[in-house]
């Protein structure tokens, strides 16, 4: 606490309040007014999140900044919050992308702003809430509560298709939760009473028991990562939403259920885990291999990037099921650094549609004539996405290949065909859109980046870069985390 | 003395029995034009039922008029939330009625005359209490939908109401005199004893279980005895749907407790078995036909008859825990409907119902804050956090695992995920769809603000559900399987 403040809280509900206030200032006469307002709070939003970084303690594995308050004491349970070193991160992610997505709608979201940025800003907190949350139940609530604005989102403000993408997202993810649902309810009853997660942790479980547990999870966090073969509402639900609502699922939708992975499943049932790892390398690898071929064959850029971010989770549950400090720290540099890359990526994308109002590969041809700037963050990102050295993608990916190698050749192997095939589809997409002569004369009236984008792009570039050449400020904070994970998750929890 | 410690429990019936007969003659003394001095005298008389139900209160349980009645925490509860139910469906229903010439004092008459039912079931004690309360609460439903008499669906639904009601009506009698045969008598308490005992008969006990039992679910609209519930909520005026689909749950949910749990707990493994099938049925039923409606009231009756189905896998679990959660879920299943019939009728104008789907479309853009708070009651009916009908569904599913029914806790969060997509639907229509209809949404501002409190309320309670929960807990606690 810094202040006497809870931190997380004020991190969780300054947005959600911001929101409620945004949505106060009512119809489209008041947007500038929305705008600005909800332009603030995400940045304060993000600005409180700061001392959970510089605050935090590397050397413990601890949960740190705990706020625990009873909060339904006839099934004990309790607002119950805290971080450690695998979630800290993933809150400032959170809080990061937060104003850039505010900015990203600035000007484009023209009908019903106030509830665009509000749903955003809710969005936002309730996020921050998914990976503070240490009671399950409360876990459980921010994560469903998560549904509500993202299905909004797509629904309202996405493409033509986005009732069908809507729906499906809402469906799919909801099936996953409710099982997980029962199989929280159970481990309560096994834990003698309690909902809080590290009391999960403890708790010894039959191998059945634990099978049936980590498939309930399993369909929760595999939706959400997405997995093959669940996988297929991701395309749909990307390429409707409006770039704001791409950007908050790819950088930190997706990491939800990862996160879910190494906060549930592993620690809780560790011989299921182990049992079960075959199928989780083997679900990766196909995610990893052909996802990234299915990328190739795109002809929109959107659900291009979508494929390649489902080809990219691959790599992190690649990285957790492979059980080494190298795959799994590698797996959440993958997914931070993703977060940035695949956020930037659907901006630039974002970018090029509010000026042509097409996601088409094929409409496109030479806009490195009329947006020279814009060719060049575009350049970055894209050389990123594929893990070029130097840029963050290098590092997880690198880590992971390094892991798997020690576990088998083959995994690694595979693995590590993800950098052709991410290289060859991002760059042949990158060629077809950028290079060239200039296609038609929609793109000869493009006109290059605003100030407003190019402060987006620059804010995203320098941490691109940075994350890629200096990491350790990243591997660093987590490290402690993770080798106590893995201890953990090496010890049986089936009853003698 | 010894009639005031017998009145004294029964105060707040008696209260509302005679006001009811005070207001029917007063009523023919007011022309149409001061109807609200009547609406006003029903609202105070539900007041005065509410003092005097907290006034009377007292720990334990009392019973009066020889164990046929009943006053526990429980009913007490029941009691306050069924004037509060009763109560806002008068404010929701005052200008509905009004533009259709049904504001009259047989409506309120009969709104108390239901009541009155429903406050007998909930404090019965004994099988002809109960089933007394049962028949003053449904003929007076049976008149209020036969209400608009120049409508041909209300009527046909009022008939069809009343047959298959009093059908049910002597399927429970039927199976109350076979227990009443087996056991030698008809006071719950004591039913419950012989059985315990072992000296009654045990296949004639069995045979009884089964009509009540099937006497219950037609009640409840548990399928397969829910074939009158589509046809009456969508004929009914949508003031009688709102009311039938409100507090008579209530009651219903006390009258299920009183009689298998308070009468017939020794028999729950043969009568949990029988709700097991009722409510995958019901659940099953509920969420899937439900789908295929266009129309809205008719969507919501399906959507009781799956959360019916629910509610009953609480009690099915056959301990204090399930109970506890039933009467919760039970509760808020009343206030996400009354929000939900109220929206309806908030919708409607003078020749226009409100009550298809397409109705719904683009409100978003005709009135974002009345969207929102059908959001919130869609969500809430889903079962979705952070609204209170997560907690409705959590605690019942907490039972049913409890129970050691995980099997069956599987497949009620399967069919809440069907029911998800109605829900869902709606939404979808409000916010994703263009209005069809541009005609300026005029409320009047106590309904309005009324369904704001309600919808609000709805997303409150999910944040905070734990008073709400301990009160249903603590009360069936004190109030069955004390011997």
């Amino acid at each position: 606490m810094i202040f006497g403040l809870p931190i997380i809280s004020v991190a969780i509900w300054l947005p959600i309040l911001f929101g409620i206030l945004v949505l106060a200032t009512g119809d489209d006469k008041n947007a500038p007014l929305a705008r600005i307002l909800a332009l603030v709070g995400s940045v304060l939003g993000f600005l409180v999140t700061i001392p959970l970084y510089t605050g935090f303690v590397n050397d413990t594995s601890e949960m740190q900044f705990v706020e625990l308050h009873d909060w339904i004491a006839r099934f004990n349970i309790h607002y119950h919050l805290g971080v450690d070193g695998i979630s800290v991160l993933f809150i400032l992610l959170t809080a990061f992308f937060t104003p850039l997505v505010v900015l990203a709608g600035w000007q484009v979201i023209e009908k019903r702003v106030a509830q665009y940025m509000a749903s955003f800003l809710i969005m936002s907190g309730i996020m921050i809430g998914v990976f503070a949350a240490l009671d399950s139940i409360l876990f459980y609530v921010f994560w469903e509560a998560m549904l509500i604005p993202m299905f909004l989102i797509i629904g309202i403000w996405g493409g033509k298709n986005r009732v069908y993408a809507a729906v499906k997202f809402f469906l799919y993810t909801l099936l996953g939760s409710l099982l997980m649902l029962v199989a929280l309810i159970y481990l309560y009853n096994q834990s003698g009473g309690s909902f809080a997660i590290l009391d999960f942790h403890k708790v010894e479980l039959p191998m059945t028991a634990q099978i049936l547990i980590f498939v309930a999870f399993f369909f929760a966090f595999a939706v959400k990562v997405p997995m093959f073969p669940v996988h297929t509402w991701l395309p749909d639900a990307h390429v409707e939403a409006p770039t704001g609502g791409s950007v908050v699922l790819a950088a930190i939708m997706l990491k939800v259920g990862a996160y879910g992975f190494l906060r549930f499943s592993m620690p809780i049932t560790p011989d299921a885990s182990h049992y079960l790892s075959g199928v989780m390398i083997a679900l990766s690898l196909i995610a990893v291999v052909y996802i990234g071929l299915v990328a190739l064959m795109q002809t929109d850029m959107k659900k291009l990037v979508a494929y390649s971010s489902i080809s990219h989770m691959g790599f992190v549950t690649l990285g957790f099921f492979i059980f080494n400090a190298y795959g799994m720290e590698g797996a959440l540099l993958q997914m931070i650094s993703h977060g940035f890359v695949s956020g930037a990526l659907f901006l630039c994308i974002g970018v090029l549609y509010d000026r042509m109002h097409s996601r088409n590969i094929a409409d496109y041809g030479g806009v490195a004539n009329t947006m020279p700037v814009f060719a060049a963050f575009f350049m970055l990102f894209a050389m990123a996405n594929v893990g070029l050295p130097g840029t963050s993608g290098f590092v997880g990916e690198f880590m992971v290949i390094l892991g798997a190698v020690k576990v088998n050749f083959w995994y690694a192997f595979a693995a590590a065909t993800t950098l052709i095939f991410g290289a060859a589809y991002t760059l042949w997409m990158y060629k077809r859109v950028i290079f060239g002569a200039v296609a038609n004369h929609h793109v000869a009236e493009l006109t290059d980046l605003t100030l407003r984008e190019k402060v987006i792009f620059a804010i995203l570039a320098v941490t691109v870069l940075g994350m890629g050449l200096y990491p350790l400020p990243f591997s660093e904070i987590m490290h402690v985390s993770v080798n106590d994970l893995l201890v953990h998750v090496a010890r049986s929890k089936l009853p003698l | 003395m010894d009639l005031m410690t017998n009145l004294m429990p029964a105060g707040a019936e008696i209260f509302m029995l005679v006001m009811a007969c005070v207001i029917l003659i007063a009523d023919l003394l007011i022309k149409q034009s001061g109807r609200l001095v009547t609406y006003l005298l029903v609202q105070l008389t539900l007041l005065g039922c509410a003092l005097i139900t907290v006034g009377t209160h007292e720990n334990g349980v009392v019973y009066a008029f020889h164990g046929m009645f009943v006053d526990d925490l429980m009913s007490d509860v029941l009691k306050l939330l069924t004037y509060l139910a009763v109560s806002m469906m008068l404010i929701y229903s005052r200008q509905y009625l009004t533009v259709r010439g049904l504001f009259s004092g047989e409506f309120m008459v009969l709104a108390m005359f239901a009541t009155l039912g429903m406050m007998v079931m909930i404090s019965a004690n004994h099988f002809l209490t109960l089933y007394l309360g049962l028949e003053v609460l449904s003929l007076s439903l049976y008149a209020m939908v036969a209400l608009q008499r120049d409508s041909a669906v209300a009527t046909e639904a009022a008939m069809k109401y009343f047959i298959l009601g009093a059908l049910a009506s002597g399927l429970l009698l039927y199976g109350m005199s076979m227990l009443y045969g087996a056991t030698g008598s008809l006071e719950l308490g004591a039913v419950s004893s012989a059985i315990k005992s072992g000296a009654a008969d045990k296949d004639l006990l069995v045979f009884g279980l089964v009509f009540v039992v099937s006497g219950l679910a037609f009640k409840l609209g548990a399928v397969p005895f829910h074939m009158w519930v589509p046809d009456v909520y969508h004929g009914a005026p949508t003031a009688m749907t709102m009311l039938i689909g409100s507090a008579p749950k209530l009651a219903a949910f006390a009258f299920v407790a009183r009689i298998l749990v308070e009468g017939l707990q020794p028999l729950v493994q043969h009568w949990s078995g029988m709700l097991i099938i009722l409510a995958i049925g019901s659940m099953a039923l509920g969420n899937i036909t439900a789908i295929a409606q266009t129309n809205l009231k008719r969507m919501f009756a399906y959507s009781t008859i799956a959360h019916m189905g629910f509610m009953l896998l609480g009690l099915l679990s056959g301990d204090i825990e399930g109970y506890g959660a039933a009467m919760f879920y039970t509760v808020i299943y009343v206030l996400m409907s009354l929000g939900a019939f109220g929206i309806i009728m908030l919708l409607s104008r003078e020749g226009f119902e409100a009550d298809t789907l397409n109705d719904f479309k683009g409100l978003n853009q005709r009135s974002p804050w009345l969207a929102f708070m059908m959001l919130l009651l869609m969500f809430s009916m889903a079962g979705v956090p952070p609204t209170v009908g997560f907690y409705a569904k959590f605690s019942v599913l907490n039972a049913v695992v409890q129970a050691g029914h995980i099997w069956l806790a599987v497949i009620a969060v399967l069919f809440s995920l069907i029911g998800a997509f109605y829900y869902l639907r709606i939404v979808k229509l409000m916010y994703f769809d263009a209005p069809e209809s541009h005609a300026p949404i005029e409320v009047n501002s106590d309904s309005a603000f009324l369904l704001s409190v309600n919808s609000l309320g709805v997303l409150l309670l999910g944040l905070l559900p734990g008073t709400l929960m301990s009160v249903c807990a603590v009360s069936v606690q004190q109030s069955l399987l004390l011997h």
